[in-house]
């Protein structure tokens, strides 16, 4: 409720404070510059037509804005044998993405939900399980994956896909909000038990809406984790219904003609942008839920 | 119709260790009832399976004519004030008021005409539309009765209802809440470890510790005729003096001498004859000599009375409180503190004429602690 400022500590004045913080200040431009460049490289050279970038050096600016590669890469880029671009792929990955973050989310809730706020005997141990699985390399299980997919039907589908992600994010999601309903008041549970409410009405009309900073932090987690995936897409997979983390890499690695390297930019910012929209979307809402929830029940 | 509660033989255990160890307790229709001890004496606990948000280990509970051990909360007609206020965040004060009658179905007149009731009596009408967040504490408390309050239970269960406000607010709503209880009628069980809040509030007070129910009676019983010196020193701030002492025959009297007999300054405090006529100890018997601190003054200040006893020791030390000077001052290793007039207390070091109403003056058994 009521906050510090620390806006207003005081601090020494005079010559040598001014030079540490002119210091401080270079330092972090340099580690600005460390992070940005390689995007400015990538989004220039996207933006250069094959012949200047053959003359021109790396990190000469375009001379003028040429969008053709990122026609190229979203709609006629070969990708394998089929010459579509990544558009058919960045919609699998969409398809893929949002059913397994939002299943994987809702479930993790349901745990944490019910692993702090209806113990039971063995909830540590249960908790410490799922936990394990937060830890399993994700190379150990292509095989035995691989092996139920094909018993369930699902092999080389995107539902298939969306399985395995929802299962192996559920370690994390688990954790996730088990450590964020820890801190909500058991007294808050019991008031909704006495005013009447049993285990799901608690969880939608009292939990749920309480845990809208958990679920902002938990979605950004899950899409990155799930949209960058590569091993889960190249494994479980084939051909069409290959996820745009696969599809860049068939686009890039090519072994034909001429290096396009305007088109492989292009694609490899097509495939990451999504991420960063969430990142920039949710991550304002994100501190500003942290903020909101920061009063005591 | 109002309900009141029967405990039998309770019994709750966590992990092996016994935290209420068979409480039988009658709760009246309408009685204001408060559990009150140091914490870990099981008090909360023992609210919480009246309120069934804790299993029994053993024992049943009835509420009006009904035996509850296997009802839940939500079918148990009672309403609880927590000590966290425990109000959900993310509703507005109307929502959390009317989170119960929602679940419960009841028509949305119902539970406008309701708020409107409640938010009148609490004066939390201005505020209906804010989120928690927004309140101060005393408006949250405000608004956590009112959502106890709204649908009309036949048991109110509170749950150190004050002890996060601040002391001046807490005197207010101890009153506000004592006047909601003469006014609604309805059985209350309160939980607190302030013995004031006991007092106060209590139309019978159980006394709790270590799973046990020390003693149940009304506030001036407790105060005045405590079983034990548990309950003698629970009840009362400052708490009353424990001089351990001898029961000794002189003169045909029977006095207390303390600190011990072969001590230069021993002290021989007379008995009453009615005090000394119920005991059938030996002479020599170990007790402890229970003086309330304002059974103790500068001597000749108050009116003369029959059973007083006079004594002279130096003051150790002052604390002046406003209306009433405590004087702490020793008897062989015991501190004792007098309460007295802001007028008749004296300097650290300077000697004191103590009088003494031994009237009032308790006897317990030193080595079983009961009352004599």
């Amino acid at each position: 409720m009521r906050q510090r400022r620390i806006s207003g500590i005081v601090h020494r004045r005079g010559p040598r404070h001014v030079l540490m913080r002119g210091l401080l200040f270079a330092i972090l431009l340099l580690f600005c510059a460390y992070y940005l460049v390689p995007l400015v490289v990538m989004i220039s050279t996207s933006l250069k037509s094959l012949a200047e970038i053959r003359e021109g050096s790396l990190l000469s600016l375009p001379q003028g804005l040429d969008f053709s590669a990122w026609a190229t890469a979203w709609g006629s880029a070969c990708v394998g044998v089929r010459c579509d671009g990544l558009e058919p792929y960045v919609w699998n990955s969409v398809l893929m993405t949002v059913p397994a973050v939002a299943i994987s989310t809702f479930l993790g809730a349901l745990n944490g939900y019910a692993l702090t706020k209806w113990r039971f005997r063995g909830a540590d141990w249960i908790f410490a399980l799922v936990l394990f699985g937060a830890f399993i390399p994700f190379q150990v299980v292509l095989l035995p994956m691989a092996r139920t997919l094909g018993f369930l039907g699902l092999a080389g589908t995107v539902p298939g896909l969306i399985l395995v992600h929802t299962v192996y994010g559920l370690a994390f999601t688990t954790l996730f909000f088990r450590n964020f309903f820890i801190g909500v008041s058991n007294g808050i549970v019991q008031a909704a038990m006495v005013d009447g409410a049993g285990f799901f009405g608690i969880f939608f009309r009292v939990v749920l809406p309480m845990s809208i900073p958990a679920i902002v932090v938990t979605v950004i987690w899950q899409f990155t984790q799930i949209w960058n995936d590569f091993l889960f897409g190249v494994a479980f997979t084939i051909g069409d219904s290959n996820p745009v983390t696969v599809a860049l890499n068939n686009v890039v690695n090519t072994s034909t003609g001429v290096k396009q390297y305007n088109v492989d930019m292009a694609a490899a910012i097509i495939a990451g942008l999504p991420t960063l929209a969430v990142y920039v979307i949710a991550g304002a809402y994100f501190v500003r839920g942290l903020s909101a929830g920061a009063i005591k029940g | 119709m109002v309900s009141g509660i029967r405990l039998e033989n309770l019994r709750k255990s966590f992990g092996g260790n016994e935290v209420i160890k068979g409480i039988d307790l009658e709760i009246e229709p309408g009685e204001f009832v408060v559990l009150v001890g140091p914490s870990g004496c099981g008090k909360s606990t023992l609210l919480n399976m009246i309120a069934g948000l804790e299993t029994l280990g053993g024992g049943h509970i009835h509420i009006g004519d009904k035996v509850v051990d296997d009802v839940p909360p939500r079918d148990r007609d009672i309403a609880m004030v927590f000590q966290s206020y425990a109000l959900y965040p993310t509703k507005t004060v109307r929502e959390n008021i009317t989170f119960g009658m929602q679940t419960r179905r009841i028509p949305k007149e119902l539970q406008k005409s309701a708020v409107e009731e409640f938010s009148a009596l609490l004066q939390i009408h201005a505020y209906l539309d804010r989120k928690p967040g927004q309140l101060s504490g005393g408006q949250r408390q405000r608004v956590a009765m009112g959502r106890a309050l709204v649908r009309k239970p036949e048991v109110f269960l509170f749950d150190e209802p004050l002890s996060n406000l601040d002391a001046k607010l807490r005197i207010e709503m101890r009153t506000e809440i004592k006047k909601l209880h003469q006014r609604l009628g309805k059985t209350i069980v309160y939980v607190t470890h302030d013995q004031i809040e006991a007092m106060t509030l209590a139309s019978r007070i159980a006394v709790m510790d270590n799973g046990h129910v020390r003693q149940f009676a009304d506030p001036t019983t407790i105060y005045e005729h405590p079983v034990d010196l548990f309950v003698a020193g629970f009840m009362g701030s400052p708490p009353m003096n424990m001089l351990p002492g001898h029961l000794r025959r002189r003169d045909g009297r029977t006095v207390v001498t303390a600190p011990s007999d072969d001590s230069p300054d021993a002290l021989h405090f007379p008995l009453p004859d009615r005090l000394a006529n119920r005991l059938d100890q030996p002479d020599g018997h170990e007790v402890v000599l229970g003086l309330r601190p304002e059974t103790i003054f500068r001597a000749g200040s108050e009116l003369p009375g029959d059973e007083r006893f006079t004594f002279k020791r130096p003051v150790s030390v002052v604390e002046p409180t406003g209306p009433d000077t405590m004087i702490v001052f020793e008897i062989g290793a015991t501190e004792l503190i007098a309460r007295v007039r802001p007028e008749d207390a004296s300097k650290p070091g300077t000697p004191f004429d103590f009088e003494v109403d031994m009237a009032k003056a308790k006897i317990f058994d030193a080595k079983t602690g009961l009352h004599l």
